[in-house]
């Protein structure tokens, strides 16, 4: 199977560059990842991040002909040939495809990712109903790969000032539990020209998530509360 | 050669369940803490547990740690310390409420209580009947675990070290651990971070086998760093094979799809743990359950054109409770075995999943040594907590559920021990000289190392080894030969060399610092299953077991710490 890669080594190449390889694929190769790996075997200077191979820790985000995604839930027979392999847009690039995810975390934690509860600390649990705790769905299962965030036109603009798709899916994940007591305080500090409001609804954030969440439906509940509040 | 150097009052290594929850407990405390990780710590490998929690809150039906503590006891096959486990049973619901306290997105009842569902081997009164004792978030309870302890370290100000391998452990003269020699990966800088109280929370090795359900990150480092220390390991023949791996993936099926009614199929359709395991069938606890899957095959019994898996049906538990609790599963399933679990069954064989073994360390979470006749000598300023440590907790077999109870008492614990030793010890001791050495010339011997095989080429000989030499069933004569290999791949991988030279993100430097690690493991499993000569929990020597005559190396603590001791006795489910 034929595949491009970007390779750059900033230790010995002056610039970036694409490298063709054509690897033989074992019967149980599946995934991308599994393909990686073999032209790793060949090639040990190829430099990716992977760990669980099953789409739950969010190492192996890269640019998968134009779509990010995660290698290791790519099936290989999916992809049209020779597969593209890039590093996730509009972060910068450490070495071949291992992004510096500095800025990502950052805007995550601006978003206070914490339960906010100054209540005296209960004895057993704190109560939640199964509907309330159905509010959570499809929002604490973000894995922080960065698919959403580097896909988003709004997020490469201006990285250091809009928190971008996954960190706006975090902070409603917090806003939307009932056990937290920050709501006015979450919602201040998205209430900014540029925190929340350089979302335009692209909604390719959707597209790119590996985990089916939606990024663009939280950021309008958001937006909603925002607005029920000023009326 | 001198190495830049950091101090800190305390260097966690790994920040997984265990690294995490002492984390919080050491920041909280108003410490200067260093957390090391290889990776970002929501990518370590917690973050793929998916059934439960282990913890008797008695919110489906009555339960009590008692009962929690016998199962556990039982589960090892009296090979676990009942001091350990007596107290992991207790401390196990608080740490749950804690955890709740932080965020956690548990699943709820009616009442707004913590939901819980059956787990393997766990029962209520002794053995009678099973009990609903395993709290969870769907089938992603790990992955909900890590960031909600992540998240709490976020508001603590943790200072972490991220994507930071630690190397090598740092001793002086008088066995005093001292800290870590570590690698920052980005830039390839050494470093040494000197500590007063060092805690190992590195997490499993399953990465020795051929086929596991363990992360690549799973390479026992701190089992590694331990050992080339000196300090021996302990129980490093108890490997779990989990019953249900995805049949040619190894991805992990939870044990929660057996405890939400889901059960195993041979390929005459028959439920056949009801022959193995008549009281508590398909919930019977995991050695005996992969057991018995092998036997199966064995004898002719798998399904599939080669006979070679089981089948795992829950298409009965309808889309509704499929969607709800096991979204994760059908997921997996689309994805790893090209079937919908709505309506077929998944293919399943028994994979290597779990370390029961590690460090040795008691209850507090300190590592105890031989010496000078005193069986657990305490090794000052030297903690080790979760997988990676053996308390013992989980003896022969682990229960499902009990590791990620056991991350979070042992990393609390461990913490609050260390707490206490830095209170006690104020003082700062002097690194010895050569400090540096081990992890220098291991370093040197990479970049120098002329005409060795490729890291590959050794680790993939390694694990088809472990996997036909110290599998589910083991043999006297394939466990000798096994140990001759083991020791020659071992001496090969010290000559292993890599093409990649670069400083930055050298990942071919780091798999090849990661196989020194492995070949530890690999060793010290194949040697200690050799030297077993009985079957006890998940280590099974067709050949040689005699009931009742049973070998300790390290003096079982039978004696808990309130309770009375739960005597040994046959076990069967």
């Amino acid at each position: 199977m034929r595949f491009r890669i970007f390779r750059y080594d900033p230790d010995k190449d002056e610039k970036p560059a694409m490298r063709g390889y054509d690897v033989r694929l074992d019967p149980h190769d599946r995934m991308l990842l599994d393909a990686l790996i073999r032209i790793k075997e060949q090639d040990d200077s190829l430099s990716l991040r992977r760990s669980c191979r099953e789409g739950v820790c969010g190492s192996d985000a890269m640019n998968i002909n134009g779509k990010n995604g995660l290698a290791c839930i790519t099936k290989l027979a999916d992809l049209k040939e020779p597969v593209e392999l890039r590093p996730l847009p509009g972060l910068p690039v450490i070495r071949d495809l291992i992004v510096d995810m500095s800025q990502f975390f950052k805007q995550y934690h601006s978003i206070k990712p914490y339960l906010i509860n100054d209540d005296p600390v209960p004895e057993k649990e704190r109560l939640q109903s199964p509907r309330e705790r159905e509010e959570l769905d499809g929002l604490y299962e973000c894995i922080l790969c960065a698919c959403c965030s580097t896909a988003c036109p709004s997020y490469w603009w201006n990285p250091d000032k809009f928190v971008g798709p996954a960190g706006l899916l975090q902070a409603y994940r917090f806003i939307a539990d009932s056990r937290d007591q920050a709501t006015a305080e979450r919602l201040d500090n998205l209430e900014d020209p540029y925190r929340l409001f350089r979302c335009h609804s692209i909604m390719n954030c959707v597209d790119a998530c590996p985990k089916h969440l939606n990024p663009t439906r939280a950021i309008g509940k958001i937006k909603e509360l925002l607005v029920k509040r000023t009326v | 050669m001198a190495l830049a150097k950091r101090s800190f009052d305390a260097v966690v290594v790994g920040a997984g369940g265990a690294g995490l929850r002492a984390a919080l407990q050491l920041s909280e405390s108003g410490l200067s803490v260093a957390v090391l990780s290889k990776v970002f710590p929501t990518r370590s490998h917690t973050v793929a547990a998916q059934g439960g929690i282990g913890a008797a809150l008695g919110n489906m039906d009555e339960d009590s740690w008692l009962w929690h503590m016998y199962d556990t006891v039982k589960g090892s096959d009296w090979l676990g310390d009942q001091d350990a486990i007596e107290f992991m049973c207790r401390e196990a619901p608080k740490l749950v409420y804690e955890l709740e306290h932080f965020g956690m997105p548990f699943d709820r009842n009616e009442n707004g209580t913590v939901y819980q569902r059956p787990f393997g081997g766990h029962s209520q009164n002794f053995g009678e009947r099973p009990v609903q004792r395993s709290c969870c978030a769907a089938d992603r309870t790990g992955h909900a675990m890590l960031h909600t302890l992540y998240q709490r370290n976020v508001r603590a100000h943790t200072q972490f070290f991220v994507e930071w391998m630690a190397l090598d452990l740092v001793r002086d003269s008088s066995g005093q651990v001292l800290g870590v020699t570590a690698l920052e990966m980005e830039t390839g800088e050494v470093m040494i971070l000197n500590a007063r109280a060092t805690l190992f929370a590195t997490g499993g090795a399953g990465r020795i086998f051929w086929s596991t359900t363990n992360a690549f990150i799973c390479t026992g480092d701190g089992l590694g760093m331990a050992a080339r220390a000196g300090i021996p390991l302990e129980d490093m023949e108890f490997w779990q094979f989990h019953p249900t791996g995805v049949a040619g993936a190894g991805v992990l099926i939870t044990e929660g799809v057996r405890g939400e009614g889901g059960y195993l199929l041979n390929k005459n359709g028959e439920r056949f743990m009801e022959r193995y395991a008549p009281n508590l069938k398909d919930l019977a606890s995991r050695d005996i359950v992969s057991r018995a899957m092998a036997t199966e095959i064995k004898e002719g019994r798998g399904a599939g054109p080669h006979g070679d898996y089981l089948l795992l049906k829950l298409d009965h538990l309808g889309p509704e409770v499929i969607d709800k609790r096991l979204p994760g599963i059908r997921e997996i399933s689309k994805k790893f075995a090209n079937i919908d679990p709505v309506k077929d069954p998944i293919p399943v064989v028994p994979t290597v999943h779990y370390m029961m073994g590690g460090i040795p360390a008691n209850y507090l979470g300190e590592v105890v040594v031989p010496q000078g006749g005193n069986p657990e000598a305490v090794v000052p300023g030297f903690y080790a907590a979760g997988e990676c440590a053996c308390a013992s907790v989980h003896g022969a077999n682990r229960l499902g559920t009990n590791s990620l109870t056991d991350l979070l008492v042992f990393g609390k614990a461990a913490a609050e021990s260390m707490i206490k030793f830095l209170k006690e010890n104020p003082g700062r001791k002097d690194l010895p000289k050569d400090a540096a050495e081990r992890t220098l010339s291991r370093l040197a011997r990479l970049d120098n190392q002329k005409n060795g095989e490729s890291v590959a080429e050794v680790a993939t000989e390694m694990r088809r080894t472990m996997q036909s030499h110290c599998g589910v069933f083991r043999f006297p004569d394939t466990l000798a030969e096994g140990v001759k290999k083991i020791r020659g791949i071992a001496d090969r991988a010290s000559r292993t060399q890599i093409k990649d030279k670069s400083r930055v993100f050298n990942t071919a430097r780091l798999e090849a610092l990661e196989l020194d690690n492995l070949v530890e493991v690999a060793r010290a499993s194949m040697v200690s299953a050799e030297a077993r000569k009985e079957s006890r929990g998940a280590h099974d020597r067709s050949d040689q077991y005699k009931d009742g005559d049973r070998l300790e190396y390290k003096p079982v603590h039978m004696k808990p710490l309130t309770a009375r001791t739960i005597e040994p006795k046959v076990r069967t489910y």
